[in-house]
C-alpha cells in the first residue's frame, strides 16, 4: 500500500506502456473529467442559489426604519432591527476584546517561548476547543453565570464569552502561522544587538507579522459574527435597544433572523422580509470583513527576504 | 589600557543598569504569555466542570422528573441517533463531492482561475449557519418536495425512502443535503491541500509512461491524498455534529427513531433539541438539556480526535 504512494508499481508501469491510448482509456479519461467538472458546478450551484435568494428576499425587508428603530411595542409590519444590529456589533466588540489579547498572547507563547508539557497540552487543547460545537460554547457560558448570578440569566457579555470560546482557537491557530513565518535571522540581529527578548518580540516579531495579526483577527470576526445558537441560549430574545451587555437581553442580528422566521406577527410576510433582510445585513457584514481582511494583508504585509 | 578598562567598566556597569530592567522586562512579558496558556487551560477546565455540575443533576433524577417523564438515556438516545443519522448523511454526499471539488482545482481546471476557484469554495464556509437554515426552509425544502414524491413513487420499496413523503420539505434529506452544504468547504479544503503536495515526479512519471489525467490521478494523487480525504471527512463529520441552527429551522421533529429520510416525522438532533426547547425551559429540564450539550461534546471530541491522529500519524511518516 505504502509503495503506490512512493513509487507506481511495476505492474501499473508495465500496463500503461502496454496498452497504447486505446479508445476506452481515453473515454474513461473524458468521462472522469466530466465527471469532475460536473460536481464542482454542482457544489457551486448553492452558493449561486444562496447569494442570489439573499438579495432576491433580502431586499424587500431593507429600509430606513430598519436600520434605525427597534421593534418595541411594533405591531403589523413596523418596526426595523436597529436594536439587532448594535447588539450584534456590542456582543461581537466584548468578545474581541476578551479573545485577542489572550489569543495572540498564547500564540506568542506557543512560537516564542512555549517549551515541554504547558507547550503540548496548550496545543492539544487548542485542538479539542476548535472542535467544541458552538452550542455547546452557549451552554458553558450559561452554566458559568448561573452558578453565580442564578437560574434565568441572559446577558449581552454572556454571548461574548460564548462566541470568545469560539474566536479564541481561531485567532491563536492563525497568529501562530503568522509568527512562525517571521525569519529567524531577524531575531537573531536583534539578539545580537543586545535588544532583550520582550522588546525583539514587541518591537521586531510582532511589527513583521502585523498585517497578518490583524487578518487573522478579522477572518476570526467574520466566522463568529454571524453565530445564532449560542447566542440563543445566552443572551435572550428582546424587542427594545440595550446597549449595555452587563444589564439585561440583549437581541442580535442572527437571532433577529431566527426569531422573525419562527415567531412571525401577523403579517407573516413582513417578519419573513425582515429575517431575510437581517440575514442579507449579517451577510454584508461577514463579506465587508473578509474583503477588508484581504485588503489589509496585501497593503500592509512585510515583504520579507 | 586605561582607556580600555574604562570602557569595559562602563560596559558592565551598562550591562548591569540596563540587565536589571531587562529581566523584568522580559519576566513581565514572559509571564504574561504563560498565563494567556493557562487562562486557556483552565477556561476549558472550567467548560467540563461548569457543564458537568449542570449537567449532574439530570442524571441523577428520576424519570418522572425530567421533561418527557424519561431516564436521561431514553431521553438523549434518540437525539443521539439523529445527530448521528444527520451527521453520516452529509457526510456521505459531501466527501466524495469535496474530493471532486478538490481534484478540479488541483489537478484539472486551468492552474490561472484555480485560485479563485478555491475562493469561491471557501465562500461556502463564510456563510453563517441561520442563512443555510432560511435557505433550506425557503428555498432547497421546497424543491425538493417533487424529488422527494418521485422517490417515494419509484423508490419506495427501500426503507429510507418509505415516505409518506413530506409536502414542506421538512425532511432529514433536506437537513443532511444542507449540512452537506456547510461541511463540503472543510473537506475539500483539507483534501486540496493534500492533493497540491503530489510529488509532482510521481505525477511526470505517470504522464511519461502514456498515463491519461484521469489515471495519472487514480494512480498518484488519489493513494497519495488518502489518509488527508479520511481525516478532513472526519473534521467534517465533527462539524456537522454539532451543526445547530440549520437542522433547528429545518428540520420537523417527531421523536421518531427511524431511518426513513423523506417523512415528516424525524428523530431531532441534540444540538437542535437544545436551540428548540433552551429558551423555554426552566428547572431540570435545563440540566437534562446540558446534560446532552455534554454527550454532543464526547460525541464531536471522539470524532475529532480521530481526525488528529490520523492526521499527525501522517505527519510522522
Amino acid at each position: 500500500m505504502e509503495s503506490s504512494v512512493q513509487t507506481l508499481a511495476p505492474e501499473q508501469s508495465s500496463r500503461l506502456l502496454a496498452s497504447g491510448l486505446g479508445w476506452r482509456r481515453r473515454s474513461v479519461n473524458t468521462v472522469m473529467m466530466v465527471l469532475i467538472a460536473a460536481a464542482f458546478v454542482l457544489a457551486m450551484i448553492p452558493l449561486f442559489s444562496l447569494v442570489f435568494e439573499i438579495a432576491k428576499r433580502g431586499i424587500p425587508g431593507l429600509s430606513a426604519e430598519f436600520f434605525t428603530e427597534d421593534a418595541r411595542g411594533a405591531i403589523g409590519g413596523a418596526g426595523g432591527a436597529s436594536h439587532a444590529i448594535m447588539g450584534t456589533l456590542i456582543i461581537t466588540a466584548v468578545a474581541t476584546v476578551i479573545s485577542v489579547p489572550i489569543g495572540i498572547m498564547a500564540a506568542i507563547y506557543l512560537n516564542e517561548y512555549g517549551t515541554g508539557r504547558l507547550r503540548r497540552a496548550l496545543t492539544f487543547f487548542v485542538d479539542v476547543m476548535t472542535g467544541i460545537p458552538s452550542i455547546v460554547a452557549g451552554l458553558f457560558a450559561y452554566a458559568l453565570f448561573e452558578i453565580f448570578l442564578g437560574p434565568g440569566i441572559r446577558l449581552g457579555v454572556m454571548g461574548s464569552v460564548a462566541l470568545s470560546l469560539l474566536m479564541i482557537p481561531i485567532v491563536i491557530r492563525s497568529a501562530e502561522e503568522v509568527l512562525k513565518i517571521v525569519p529567524d535571522h531577524l531575531r537573531e540581529a536583534a539578539y545580537a544587538l543586545g535588544t532583550p527578548k520582550w522588546k525583539t518580540i514587541t518591537k521586531i516579531v510582532l511589527p513583521t507579522a502585523f498585517a497578518g495579526l490583524v487578518t487573522g483577527v478579522m477572518i476570526a470576526i467574520a466566522r463568529i459574527v454571524g453565530e445564532t445558537a449560542p447566542l440563543l441560549v445566552t443572551t435572550g430574545v428582546v424587542d427594545s435597544m440595550n446597549t449595555d451587555p452587563f444589564n439585561g437581553r440583549m437581541q442580535n442580528l442572527a437571532v433577529y433572523a431566527y426569531n422573525e422566521y419562527r415567531s412571525p406577527g401577523v403579517m407573516k410576510q413582513a417578519s419573513y422580509d425582515k429575517a431575510w433582510a437581517a440575514a442579507l445585513t449579517l451577510i454584508a457584514i461577514v463579506m465587508i470583513l473578509n474583503i477588508a481582511a484581504r485588503l489589509v494583508y496585501r497593503r500592509y504585509k512585510t515583504e520579507i527576504r | 589600557m586605561a582607556s580600555v578598562d574604562t570602557t569595559t567598566n562602563a560596559g558592565q556597569l551598562l550591562a548591569a543598569a540596563s540587565g536589571g530592567r531587562r529581566r523584568l522586562g522580559d519576566r513581565v512579558f514572559s509571564r504574561t504569555a504563560v498565563l494567556a496558556a493557562v487562562t486557556i487551560l483552565v477556561l476549558l477546565t472550567g467548560v467540563a466542570i461548569f457543564l458537568l455540575s449542570e449537567g449532574f443533576p439530570a442524571l441523577t433524577a428520576s424519570a418522572s422528573e425530567l421533561p418527557e417523564g424519561k431516564s436521561f438515556v431514553d431521553y438523549v438516545a434518540p437525539l443521539a441517533f439523529g445527530t448521528v443519522l444527520a451527521a453520516a448523511l452529509a457526510a456521505l454526499v459531501a466527501v466524495p463531492l469535496a474530493v471532486a471539488v478538490a481534484l478540479f482545482i488541483t489537478h484539472v481546471a486551468p492552474p490561472r482561475i484555480a485560485l479563485t476557484l478555491g475562493y469561491l469554495v471557501d465562500l461556502l464556509a463564510a456563510i453563517p449557519s441561520i442563512i443555510y437554515g432560511l435557505w433550506g426552509i425557503f428555498v432547497l425544502g421546497p424543491a425538493a418536495v417533487p424529488v422527494m414524491k418521485w422517490l417515494e413513487e419509484k423508490l419506495g420499496f427501500i426503507p429510507i425512502f418509505d415516505g409518506p413523503a413530506s409536502v414542506t420539505g421538512r425532511t432529514m434529506l433536506v437537513a443532511g443535503l444542507v449540512l452537506a452544504v456547510m461541511i463540503l468547504p472543510i473537506v475539500s479544503a483539507v483534501a486540496r491541500e493534500a492533493f497540491a503536495q503530489t510529488p509532482r515526479r510521481l505525477q511526470e512519471g505517470a504522464q511519461a509512461l502514456g498515463a491519461t489525467r484521469w489515471e495519472m490521478i487514480r494512480m498518484t494523487v488519489l493513494p497519495f491524498g488518502r489518509s488527508s480525504v479520511i481525516s478532513g471527512a472526519m473534521l467534517g463529520l465533527g462539524r456537522a455534529l454539532g451543526e445547530t441552527m440549520a437542522v433547528t429551522i429545518i428540520l420537523s421533529v417527531s421523536g421518531a427513531v427511524t431511518f426513513n429520510l423523506i417523512s415528516q416525522a424525524n428523530p431531532s438532533t441534540i444540538a437542535a433539541n437544545i436551540a428548540l426547547n433552551f429558551p423555554e425551559s426552566s428547572g431540570l429540564a435545563i440540566n437534562a438539556l446540558i446534560a446532552t450539550g455534554l454527550v454532543l461534546f464526547a460525541i464531536t471530541m471522539v470524532t475529532n480526535m480521530g481526525a488528529r491522529m490520523i492526521i499527525a500519524r501522517q505527519n510522522q511518516e
